[in-house]
């Protein structure tokens, strides 16, 4: 019997079949199930929790508006599919269409809020400008509603064209396997680009010490702009690659902005290690408690969460800064 | 300003006694938040104490069929107390975002273990049984009238009694706290011990709130707990500022009315324009409503 | 009771490095006792130790002939042991009085939770100390004034009358003139002197202006690499010949009598 894995197009989330009654091979099958569910899930998270922990890192504001960069991005992915299917591109075409559709849309709002709402607070408590970043959401949650209407969307088609490869008696969706194959050159495409690249180099200089850095030069506004915009694309991004697997409805952002937070709260704020090695173990435990025992499946989230903090309060993979008098 | 709210309240239509009901209940939760505010710290989990409160209330109404308003109340906010004394000795040790985000994660561990049970209706929640008050039980237009003094009753005694706390060393320790732990420490005061007594107050009165909605609403449900009823609540807290007792009324009042309205007349965008009233006050009344009052009152102590 | 304060065999070393050996001094009440010596001579080592947010690792510390060796320095601040620091440490959005209030309810309150909360800030008894002591120090005229907007001898002045509203029987001062131009150090140092003279507190205060200890001290200590090389009254202790190599420089004597230092 074959297990089915990542779920269909109509699921909010990644919730795979009903588990298989009794088979000798139950046992293995269900591990290889949470690993590739978990790897799935792990992938979405990373997409989206990369450019959150990268904007705290650099500008230490925790965005909640990320989740509107998610969203933006997943309805802008519905539009381009819309437009793609209607015009019978090929299918990979549509999917690129569909990716830089949501990053320029993820391009464009940055902007905006960097330049137009972000400047206005810079250097305020960083809890005020939490509270502005999540006073932006909500206006941004009926900008929504006023550009795309209340109405959901449907985005499947790049996840059914793509279709499945059977290994064994595991059934995996080919879209499930892009997915985790861009996150993977997500995240070695980041590794390159801060160890490599100029702006890598700057961008570290600025996350480990701000002033320093400026007193050495460094552009540091500019680093903020880019930073942000950088980040607003990567948010839409995973908006629009989960668009095929999830309905594009109103509060898609709601939920995502605080699975994010849990991920870059486990890994480390500002850390894009953590970040990946976050979205990897939330990603194995819920998929392991999806199959095994659905009733804590968010608990075991949020329980991750609070026990990393207890024990790293910096997250996994930051250390405490010192006391600046 | 209670005694005037209270005897206004026949004269006014049944709509508006049950959104002051509400927003006085959800206005001690708001009270909660300005205590921990008031130290530099702010709570991104407000909701779980709201939801233990509420669904305490619901609870023993339904397993013991206690219905006693006043008795549930109390207990609603003895539940959340106590939990709020074992959590606080973890999140004591914490500050700014990290304390935020923790007492995030509390909420939401909390609200996914109610969604995923069955037996408590899951994410519909169910209903809360009629209160009585010692014996009496009233019916619609007086049972709305016994809940709105009631929550006026504890609102009262709640404003009075933090009013007491913040002029105690733990209350006014708030501001040295937040502008120089490490002196307070050395004075000889242990910071963590005050921030837990902060954190238990701020969840007694989240449960209180919580109970007092619970009643007044009539029904629980696990979104009582999710992280934008918390947002809810903090963003009352920025509009009220945590400059007086008041405040906290009535911004909530302020909140639930600018809810309300909005909701009616554009319900598609009434997320935008709470929204853009929070960007708009953090912008350019960083102390909140209070502050205007009390600007307002010097320049008339000024003039006088 | 024999000395105020008394350490013996103090040592305190972090792994490998010795920050502190061989401390052993005693010290009498109401004596005005200056520290010297160069940055990581172990000076800041031993007043942590003796405030309690350093454990020694070998030796005793005690005050009023009780031992506090290794207490938590919470227990010692209310058992009459107070500190300044040398960046002021005051709470910037109080104003002078405010400050001063809060230092003084919470030296009168019992350090218990329901201590706390039953404590107003405001009782009679902490205003009374808190402006007493405001006028101790002679800071009255910044009564009102936010601790934010204070010139910097003012701060180290409520720095120093914070520590001092709750009647500590020791005051342990880092660098009371760090940060303070050298016109106003004498006159902070004659008013802080003279504060701490009138309600009979033993003070050590650390220094790295050798007049102002040999202007105020009754007696120095002298730290070099961890321990006391000299210990005696100021002219003993300056003029002795290691301390002159290893600290504070040989003394010039011009025409007029000795002044400054090289």
């Amino acid at each position: 019997m074959k297990r089915h894995c990542g779920g269909g197009a109509a699921n909010r989330g990644l919730t795979p079949a009903v588990p298989p009654s009794n088979s000798s091979g139950f046992a293995v099958l269900t591990a290889s199930a949470i690993l590739t569910d978990g790897l799935v899930y792990a992938a979405y998270l990373f997409i989206v929790a990369i450019g959150l922990t990268l904007i705290f890192g650099v500008m230490k504001i925790l965005n909640v508006a990320h989740g509107s960069f998610y969203a933006f991005g997943a309805y802008g992915a519905a539009t381009a599919v819309g437009i793609y299917t209607n015009g019978d591109w090929p299918a990979a075409a549509g999917f690129l269409f569909m990716i830089l559709m949501g990053m320029a849309v993820g391009l464009v709002l940055g902007i905006i809020l960097e330049r137009g709402i972000l400047r206005l607070v810079y250097g305020k408590d960083e809890v005020i400008i939490v509270l502005v970043t999540y006073a932006v959401f909500l206006i941004l949650e009926d900008v929504i509603v006023l550009i795309w209407g209340p109405q959901s969307y449907a985005a499947y088609q790049p996840m059914v064209s793509a279709g499945n490869t059977e290994i064994g008696e595991l059934v995996l969706s080919n879209y499930d396997i892009v997915l985790v194959a861009i996150a993977a050159l997500l995240a070695g495409l980041a590794y390159w680009a801060l160890k490599f690249t100029r702006y890598g180099r700057l961008l570290t200089t600025v996350i480990f010490d701000r002033e320093t850095a400026a007193a050495f030069g460094v552009n540091v506004t500019l680093v903020y702009t880019a930073t942000f915009i950088i980040g607003a694309m990567l948010g839409a991004l995973g908006g629009a690659v989960m668009a095929p697997k999830i309905a594009v409805t109103l509060g898609i952002g709601v939920e995502v902005i605080v699975l994010a937070f849990a991920v870059v709260a486990i890994g480390g704020m500002g850390s894009i290690e953590g970040a990946l090695v976050g979205a990897l173990i939330v990603g194995i435990c819920r998929a392991a408690a999806v199959h095994l025992v659905p009733q804590i499946e968010l608990f075991v989230i949020y329980g991750v969460m609070a026990l990393v903090l207890v024990v790293r309060p910096y997250g996994l993979f930051v250390r405490a800064q010192p006391r600046k008098i | 300003m209670f005694l005037f709210a209270a005897a206004a309240a026949p004269l006014l239509p049944d709509w508006v006694v049950s959104l002051v009901t509400i927003a006085f209940a959800n206005g001690l939760v708001v009270l909660g938040l300005v205590v921990l505010w008031r130290a530099g710290l702010v709570s991104f989990g407000q909701a779980l104490y709201y939801c233990i409160g509420a669904y305490a209330v619901a609870l023993t109404a339904r397993w013991t069929g206690f219905t006693d308003a006043f008795a549930l109340v109390v207990i609603g906010g003895v539940a959340a107390g106590l939990v709020a004394v074992l959590i606080g000795f973890l999140l004591a040790r914490y500050r700014e975002i990290f304390f935020a985000m923790l007492s995030l994660a509390l909420s939401m561990i909390l609200y996914g273990v109610l969604v995923k049970t069955e037996s408590l209706g899951s994410t519909d929640g169910f209903s809360v049984a009629t209160p009585t008050f010692f014996g009496y039980a009233p019916h619609r237009e007086a049972l709305g009238l016994a809940l709105y003094w009631l929550t006026l009753g504890v609102d009262a005694i709640g404003a009075v009694l933090i009013g007491v706390y913040f002029r105690s060393v733990a209350g006014a320790l708030a501001a040295p706290i937040r502008d120089n732990e490490i002196r307070v420490e050395f004075l000889g005061v242990s910071v963590t011990s005050i921030i837990h007594t902060k954190v238990v107050v701020a969840g007694i009165l989240g449960g209180l709130g919580g109970a007092l909605a619970a009643l007044a609403i009539g029904h629980v449900d696990p979104n009582m707990a999710y992280w934008t009823t918390s947002g809810g609540f903090v963003f009352v807290t920025i509009l009220a500022g945590a400059g007086s007792v008041a405040a906290a009324f009535v911004g909530s009042l302020v909140f639930e009315g600018v809810r309300s309205f909005a909701f009616d007349v554009m319900p598609q965008l009434w997320q935008m324009t709470l929204g853009s009233v929070l960007l708009l006050t953090i912008l350019f009344l960083p102390d909140g409503l209070g502050s205007v009052v009390a600007r307002l009152k010097r320049r008339g102590e000024a003039k006088s | 009771m024999s000395d105020i304060l008394a350490v013996r065999d103090l040592e305190k070393t972090f792994g490998s490095l010795v920050a502190a050996r061989d401390i052993t001094v005693s010290v009498p009440a109401e004596q005005a006792v200056g520290v010297i010596g160069a940055n990581g001579a172990g000076k800041t080592t031993f007043i942590n130790m003796i405030t309690g947010h350093l454990t020694p690792t070998k030796g005793s510390i005690w005050f009023e002939d009780k031992e506090i060796t290794g207490k938590p320095s919470r227990e010692i601040t209310r058992l009459g042991i107070s500190r300044s620091f040398q960046v002021a440490q005051i709470f910037p959005s109080l104003t002078v009085f405010e400050n001063m209030c809060i230092a003084a309810a919470i030296a009168r309150r019992s350090g218990s939770v329901w201590g706390n909360i039953a404590t107003p800030v405001h009782s009679p008894d902490a205003i009374t100390e808190a402006d007493a002591t405001i006028e101790l120090f002679q800071i009255g005229r910044y009564s009102e004034t936010p601790a934010n907007a204070l010139p910097q001898g003012v701060r180290k002045l409520l720095d120093i009358g914070m520590a001092v509203v709750g009647w500590p029987r020791l005051l342990l001062l880092d660098e009371p003139t760090s940060g303070i131009s050298i016109e106003e150090k004498f006159d902070l140092m004659n008013v802080v002197m003279s504060a701490l003279k009138t309600r009979k507190i033993t003070v050590l205060f650390v220094e790295h202006d050798m007049e102002i200890v040999a202007r105020f001290a009754d007696r120095v200590l002298a730290f070099y690499d961890g321990t006391v090389i000299a210990d005696g009254t100021p002219t003993e202790t300056l003029d002795n010949p290691k301390v002159q190599e290893l600290i504070s420089g040989v003394r010039l004597k011009t025409a007029a009598g000795s002044a400054g230092h090289a």
